[in-house]
């Protein structure tokens, strides 16, 4: 089918069926969702509950979390210090680190026996309870503030030198300076960001599961769970599923809306030059130490309590690790098998905006309202619990296409506007040409890609915890099982374990597309 | 650890694998196919004379045991649920996915008697708060309980049917004033867990002063540890009973098994395991027959306890108080 003037069409046919699938497979339970729910639209007063400490905790998190994150930008961006490199590369982490794990050391850190409890005793002090909204707001802060302080600090240090000097010139300092240079950081980037949080702790399932104290302290993602598991009241979980849909989706049209203004500063050369660091030395050095103990701890206390656990971890734990292991793999290869023909077919498709921003869709659509929809979907054709295992890889390959795509796109433009014109002239063709003159261009952001993708599923505590069954129980599961038996030490060694595959994936996949490229 | 991983390894593969004898599946809650729990003694009882291979099925604590199955349909796997309780029992009929047992059920030393066509009973026991024996002027009532500052440790009554046991206790103490205990007890309430496994494992880690469980609990501290500072809190109003139940599933593949796993169960050399294992009075055995130490647990001057079908004409109200009055 390829031919000199039509290279890689086949390609894009093949892209365009991918693209029609994932729009399926995303919408399909949405309808299903939405006929299920039509027949009777009944919230309880709980549920009511529910969607107002969803919007409650979420505004909480990410105030909080951008109240820390702009001072904690603002000091990075400032000041120079040994190890600020691994500071900004641990910031990173939380993203990839599995929630399920990240709570754990959160509870040995901050719980009511953890290190902090036990040090404030000694002062006479006692923490607040980390079950209810305390634990989820803490938890929410946890992943977000260094996510929100990292997107802060991206656009802080792309201040162009010009008008650092010009600034400068002009006398500016403190106050004023941070009224002129960088205070328009701060507007420009602060209501994106606090949207982007606010949308992701509102369909926070894991972190509510463990730290929610009931009643007291359910979100929507939970209740759906909720409604699935305990009541099996098909038509309350598709009613909020509904909600947790609509919620989302209005969320993320707002947020994409928001990332497109600019700063309205003008741009410079794209040299950077050193901020001034006059004064406030030890309230910026205060602020960095400050969070990163916060963020530090509780991954200390993971490794030091998993450690001596890590060899005596029982069967079941290490049968978990291995299906989990070849679920997140099968995930990985399932979204780059349909991102890279999607890809191509949007370089070639009319309207390709709109397409690319349905396939963002995914980001904001809950996993749990997709489980539901599915399940509702599979249950009149068979047992949907035994389906529980291809639906998480599929969900979780899902989720994880909008990161793929985004790592592909540009890499994908750049490599086809570079290098078409000579490799048609050479006369590659088809698979050729795609090997030879576009692959090597996509292989790192590809490895990037495949390790976040793969670090995401490692460690997904959603849909798999909706439908599964005990015999097919992932690593986060089998965790949570073992946390919920009681039974710390095998949970820690588990979490250990986790975090390690996690890390590891993302690490190989990420360095083996640097190393090919 | 080598050998660990290579029967990972194996057992990943192992649901392709043909068993020789027929398989018999038994969903049941997380507490009874623990490795203390008595599941693996069970297992090994009933295999021995079955010509079966028996797998117990786990599914979260009671109340998720019937959810499970509903989400599985007709196309469930399960032939026998055991697990549930008189609570939830007209919930379960009115599935019909259960069928009924036809086994006379003699024999039986329940403090009420038993007439039903679907569910025959395993073990019972009345809901109790435990304590550290230590704990000073542990409370004689739930509005004692509520106008302490003592932390305490329930679990979900959609999930669990000590939770669900918990909402029914008070209805059946308090009735229309249980609305007004619940908001009382609201700010006792450390955390809401969706089983009793979890909430137990808490309370022993220390983080909180009582938990929802049985007056039986106490006996496992004294006779498996040979630990006397676990007690029971008596409280004037009396106590719940709990009565745990099994039925055979109407979709069983294994129907002739699964009357042989019922019969099983109330014979002594299922019920003889049942008090050191699951901490419940037996079924099916007389009073003199219970190990030594439960002669030390509370008796209940007051039993309280709802039909199986008053629970169910109850059931949604009673949630919603509940969940109502926590969730301000």
């Amino acid at each position: 089918m390829a031919n000199r003037t039509q290279p890689l069409s086949a390609l894009v046919w093949v892209g365009t069926g991918a693209l029609a699938l994932v729009l399926t497979v995303t919408l399909a339970p949405l309808v299903a969702i939405a006929v299920t729910a039509d027949d009777g639209f009944k919230l309880r007063a709980a549920d009511w509950a529910a969607i107002r400490f969803t919007l409650l905790q979420a505004f909480l998190s990410a105030s909080l979390s951008l109240a820390i994150a702009i001072p904690l930008a603002r000091a990075v961006a400032r000041r120079r210090f040994i190890g600020r490199g691994i500071f900004i590369s641990l910031m990173g982490a939380p993203f990839i680190l599995p929630v399920i794990v990240a709570v754990i050391g959160l509870i040995a850190s901050y719980g009511h026996n953890g290190w902090l409890a036990h040090a404030l005793q000694v002062i006479g002090l006692d923490l607040p309870e980390i079950y209810g909204l305390h634990g989820v707001v803490l938890a929410h802060v946890f992943f977000n503030l260094p996510l929100a302080a990292r997107l802060i600090l991206q656009e802080w240090q792309a201040i162009p030198q010009e008008r650092i000097r010009l600034a400068q010139s002009l006398g500016l300092k403190g106050g004023a300076f941070f009224r002129h240079i960088e205070w328009p950081i701060v507007r420009s980037t602060a209501p994106g960001a606090f949207v982007v949080i606010f949308l992701l702790c509102c369909s926070s399932f894991a972190v509510a599961l463990i730290l929610g104290g009931g009643p007291r302290a359910t979100t929507i993602e939970l209740a759906i769970y909720q409604a699935f598991r305990f009541d099996f009241d098909l038509g309350r979980a598709a009613s909020l599923a509904a909600v947790q849909g609509l919620l989302c989706l209005g969320l993320g049209a707002f947020a994409l809306r928001l990332s497109a203004r600019g700063t309205g500063l003008g741009t410079g050369l794209d040299r950077t030059s050193a901020l001034p660091t006059e004064g406030r030395a030890f309230v910026d050095t205060l602020v960095i130490v400050a969070a990163g103990g916060f963020l530090a701890l509780p991954l200390a206390r993971i490794v030091i309590l998993g450690l001596p656990n890590l060899t005596e971890l029982p069967t079941a734990v290490w049968i978990a690790a291995l299906r989990s292991l070849i679920m997140a793999l099968s995930a990985t290869a399932l979204s780059i098998a349909m991102a890279l023909p999607i890809a191509f077919a949007l370089l070639r498709l009319r309207r390709a905006a709109m397409f690319e921003a349905l396939c963002l869709l995914a980001l904001v659509i809950s996993p749990l309202a997709l489980g539901t929809g599915w399940f509702l979907i599979l249950r009149p054709i068979t047992n949907p619990v035994t389906w529980a295992l291809p639906v998480t890889i599929c969900v979780n390959a899902l989720m994880a296409l909008p990161f793929v795509l985004r790592a592909v796109l540009p890499a994908l433009r750049e490599a086809e506007a570079s290098q078409a014109r000579l490799a048609t002239a050479l006369g590659l063709v088809g698979w050729h040409r795609f090997r030879h003159a576009i692959l090597p261009r996509l292989v790192r952001p590809l490895g990037f890609a495949a390790g976040l993708c793969a670090a995401l599923s490692m460690g997904d505590l959603g849909v798999i915890a909706l439908f599964a069954a005990p015999d097919q129980a992932t690593l986060p599961l089998e965790m949570l099982r073992l946390m919920g038996a009681y039974r710390m030490a095998d949970a820690q060694g588990a979490a250990l374990l986790l975090l390690i595959l996690s890390l590891g994936l993302f690490w190989i996949f990420d360095r083996g597309g640097r190393y090919h490229a | 650890m080598k050998h660990t991983i290579i029967a990972a390894g194996m057992s990943i593969f192992a649901g392709a694998a043909m068993a020789e004898n027929p398989v018999l599946h038994v969903y049941t809650y997380d507490s009874f196919v623990a490795d203390w729990g008595p599941g693996p003694q069970i297992e090994a009882a009933f295999e021995e004379s079955c010509g079966c291979d028996l797998q117990f099925v786990s599914a979260g604590d009671g109340a998720a045991l019937l959810s499970r199955l509903q989400l599985e349909g007709s196309r469930s796997e399960a032939d026998v649920v055991l697990g549930l309780d008189t609570n939830l029992m007209t919930a379960a009929r009115d599935t019909g996915l259960f069928a009924t047992h036809d086994i006379s059920a003699e024999g039986l030393t329940l403090p009420i008697a038993w007439d039903d066509a679907e569910f025959l009973p395993f073990d019972w026991g009345y809901f109790a708060f435990v304590h550290n024996a230590d704990l000073p002027n542990p409370p004689q009532s739930f509005e004692e309980l509520a106008a302490s500052d003592l932390r305490i440790l329930i679990q979900d009554p959609r999930s669990s049917t000590p939770g669900l046991g918990l909402v029914y206790w008070i209805e059946a103490a308090y009735g229309d004033g249980a609305a007004q205990i619940w908001q009382d007890l609201a700010d006792n309430i450390v955390t809401v867990t969706p089983g009793w496994s979890e909430a137990y494992g808490l309370f022993l880690e220390g983080e909180a002063d009582m938990v929802l469980s049985y007056t039986t609990s106490p006996a496992y501290h004294l006779i498996a540890e040979e630990d006397p500072s676990k007690s029971a809190a008596a409280f004037d109003e009396g106590h719940y009973m709990q009565i745990e139940i099994a039925g055979i599933t109407a979709a069983s593949d294994q129907p002739d098994l699964a009357r042989a796993f019922m019969t099983f169960m109330l014979s002594p050399a299922f019920q003889s395991v049942i008090p050191t294992t699951n901490w419940m009075y037996p079924a099916a055995l007389p009073a003199s027959a219970l190990p030594d130490g439960f002669e030390t647990l509370i008796a209940p001057e007051k039993v309280l306890h709802f039909s199986g079908d008053e629970a169910a004409a109850l059931r949604d109200a009673a949630i919603d108080r509940w969940q109502t009055a926590l969730s301000r």
